[in-house]
């Protein structure tokens, strides 16, 4: 088994979180894991991603090489776009629909979508709003690995764990919700993938 | 995983490394990809139960000089910078060399290949081979953890520092790592020597001849340690020499087949002669494949190239010159056929890093402007290393240089002896006290004609939000160095004191001589994760 993602966002958007809770699935399932993540300049509202590379073997390289990897998981459309070079082509694409729009030259969310579209093998969806709804305000990362957890051969139950591993410390309460949230983000996938 | 078992970044292994083998001080400032070393040491409750000291310092050089005096009393120590700061550490550094070392002393360093945060991608191996120091080179986190127990070692039975070299990618990567039985830390026990650290000359001439005598018993460890290792294969048309985390992108290419060239794996220097003659022997060409610059590559080839086997690599168009390493690059140099991959639609258009919303540099930057640019035009700013770099960029282009920590108040300096007018400078808090306080001390003996814009966060920001130094102190620092107390102002920048703060510059730079401003308003950052902190109840 391996497993190779690429997280992406804007620096700020707290992808780390998202990796935390896949993260701890994957070590609680007895695999091997590799996490590069970026730190520095870019976490000032620049582009950032994290290379999360899971196996049931040796994992020698920190980067997921280009055309390998098996998600792309972005919280921001455009983001999503930016590492299409990584995506095998079997690989599944998961991204936001939501813009992060910090540059003037924010391309038309249209034209974005559009080529997300053309992905043979992608789930979009309104991360924000799906959070929004669930009264999770801050839920859109817990969405998207929901959505993302269909492509991932790891225990769905293992990524709840994550979730009481990471959210302990809130309370029960916040526990519960982010699990909900992320079992909406996976029903949404499975109801809505593009093939 | 199992207990002893910690999913660790590369930093965080060397940070949990060094106290494992005894290590009773850590010195360091920050600096991307540095940082991560001190923060898990000043989080850890390990340090904190053993009092080991982990404050940071004031600049890579203070960190450095310390850490030399701790190894002086017998005791283990550790100082960690970025690949820059090493730089800035130079002197002492060098110089530990020839004093060696009593208590063992590890100098980590971590470069920045591709300078994802930094203004080169100097290879701190060529600084160690200047130094005759040896390195260890890890090519994961498991080796960045047990790497600290070689080190001492080492340091302790040859007497001299040593250098964990780390880059990006394995500094900033997590993965699990096993601990071992951790060591009791030293006990203090001066050098039996007491002028092995007095480098007079006559002195440091006999340490000098030291250092070169213990050069090929350097090299013995070298040739056997178990980080060099030498694979076989069965195809020597060609041999791979991989260093670090090179060695991890060649592997990554023979996942379903085992490679068939000889490899040697290589993690400690100076560089194993015993290995490299083999591979020369054996192979008809020679491939070298290493994270940073051609360090090995070039000693191989020699200024005549004209060894036995065709060594290739960055030097010949194999990898790039420049620039990190990757799984693609290495798959390429192997000679492998690409991974097929897609294009990226061209619609995405460059997000660059910027100011945070509400940061008070961009208050700053915005009179700094309309006093200077639009009244004297372009090209009177020169600036320094931190957040407020980034004025560099859209919308503001306010500055016009940055070249090292502290350089702003010496070029403006310069500038202005050389009839420059107005000649300003902007400087951080943390930055000033880094590197700023001497040029300033420069400036005002010659009461050079420059505004100083000290920009204090209160903090060091671009890091991610360290205790800095300036703390509190800036107005008596800079009246200490002899600045005209009339002409040190400060004020809060905010959208609501922007004409008073335009006004001020504007009085400052009639005045003939050194004026100093300190706009002053606490980083967004810090200032949230406090408020955050409050919420939780004050634990973190």
């Amino acid at each position: 088994m391996k497993l190779d993602i690429i997280l992406a966002g804007v620096g700020g958007q707290g992808i780390l979180s998202i990796a935390t809770v896949i993260g701890y699935a994957a070590v609680q399932s007895g695999l091997d894991l590799k996490q590069a993540e970026t730190h520095g300049m870019s976490q000032r509202g620049g582009d950032v991603q994290s290379h999360l590379r899971i196996s049931d073997h040796t994992i020698y390289s920190d980067l997921v090489p280009e055309g390998a990897a098996d998600i792309i998981l972005s919280v921001e459309p455009m983001e999503s776009l930016r590492y299409i070079p990584y995506l095998s082509p079997q690989g599944w694409l998961v991204t936001n629909t939501t813009p992060f729009k910090n540059i003037p030259n924010y391309p038309e969310l249209d034209k974005i979508l559009k080529e997300v579209d053309k992905v043979p093998h992608h789930v979009a969806i309104d991360a924000d709003g799906m959070a929004k709804d669930l009264k999770n305000s801050r839920g859109m990362n817990m969405v998207m690995a929901g959505a993302a957890s269909l492509f991932m051969d790891i225990d769905f139950e293992k990524l709840k764990e994550g979730i009481r591993y990471s959210f302990g410390r809130k309370g029960k309460e916040i526990v519960d919700l982010n699990i909900a949230t992320l079992e909406a983000g996976r029903k949404f996938a499975e109801e809505n993938r593009s093939s | 995983m199992d207990n002893n078992t910690l999913l660790l970044l590369g930093d965080e292994a060397v940070a949990q490394g060094a106290l494992d083998a005894g290590v009773s001080g850590f010195y360091a400032y920050p600096g991307t990809p540095s940082t991560e070393i001190m923060e898990y040491v000043q989080r850890s409750p390990q340090a904190a139960e053993k009092k080991i000291h982990r404050t940071w310092s004031a600049n890579e050089k203070t960190a450095v000089e310390a850490a030399l005096g701790m190894s002086y009393t017998g005791k283990r120590t550790m100082a960690m910078m970025k690949h820059v700061g090493l730089n800035v550490a130079a002197d002492p550094f060098i110089n530990s060399g020839i004093t060696g070392a009593n208590g063992g002393i590890i100098v980590t360093v971590a470069d920045d290949p591709s300078m994802h945060s930094s203004q080169d991608e100097q290879d701190s191996r060529v600084l160690a081979n200047f130094a005759m120091v040896p390195v260890l080179e890890p090519s994961n986190q498991q080796e960045a953890y047990q790497m600290c127990f070689t080190a001492f070692e080492l340091s302790e039975k040859f007497q001299t520092p040593v250098m964990l070299r780390l880059t990006t990618r394995i500094a900033h990567s997590r993965s699990g790592v096993k601990r071992g039985a951790p060591l009791d830390e030293n006990q203090l026990a001066m050098p039996e020597d007491k002028r092995q650290f007095v480098l007079l000359p006559a002195i440091a001439r006999g340490r000098y001849k030291l250092l070169l005598e213990k050069q090929p018993s350097l090299e013995d460890e070298a040739n056997n340690s178990p980080y060099n290792h030498y694979y076989e294969g069965s195809d020597t048309r060609m041999g791979i020499i991989a260093s670090g985390i090179a060695y991890n992108y060649v592997m990554e290419n023979f996942q379903d087949q085992p490679c068939p060239y000889p490899l040697l794996k290589l993690s400690q220097y100076p560089i194993p002669r015993k290995h490299i003659e083999r591979m020369v022997n054996e192979c008809d060409e020679v491939l070298v494949i290493e994270e940073g610059m051609p360090v090995v590559e070039e000693k191989l080839r020699g200024l005549l190239d004209r060894g036995p086997a065709v060594v290739k690599g960055r030097m010949t168009g194999e990898l790039p010159r420049d620039g990190e390493l990757n799984p693609r690059l290495v798959r390429k140099a192997l000679g492998l056929e690409a991974n097929p991959s897609t294009v990226a639609p061209e619609v995405i258009a460059p997000r660059p890093p910027a100011l945070c919303p509400g940061c008070s540099h961009i208050d700053a930057y915005n009179a700094i402007n309309e006093a200077i640019k639009a009244e004297y035009g372009d090209g009177h700013v020169f600036a320094d290393i931190g957040c407020y770099t980034l004025g560099a960029l859209p919308p503001f282009e306010a500055i016009n240089s940055c070249v090292d920590m502290g350089a702003s108040i010496t070029m403006a300096k310069g500038a202005a002896d050389a009839g420059l007018y107005p000649s300003a400078a902007v400087i951080g808090d943390s930055t000033f006290t880094h590197s700023g306080m001497t040029g300033l001390l420069d400036a005002v003996i010659e009461n050079s004609n420059i505004v100083i814009f000290i920009l204090d966060n209160s903090t060091t920001a671009m890091t991610g939000g360290q205790n800095s130094h300036a703390n509190g102190r800036l107005l008596n620092i800079c009246e200490g160095l002899g600045v005209d107390p009339k002409h040190i102002r400060s004020l809060m920048p905010k959208r609501n004191t922007h004409d008073q703060f335009v006004q001020m510059i504007k009085e400052e730079l009639a005045y003939e001589g050194v004026s100093v401003i300190i706009p002053q308003r606490e980083c967004v950052q810090t200032q949230l994760r406090r408020a955050k902190q409050k919420q939780s109840g004050g634990k973190q």
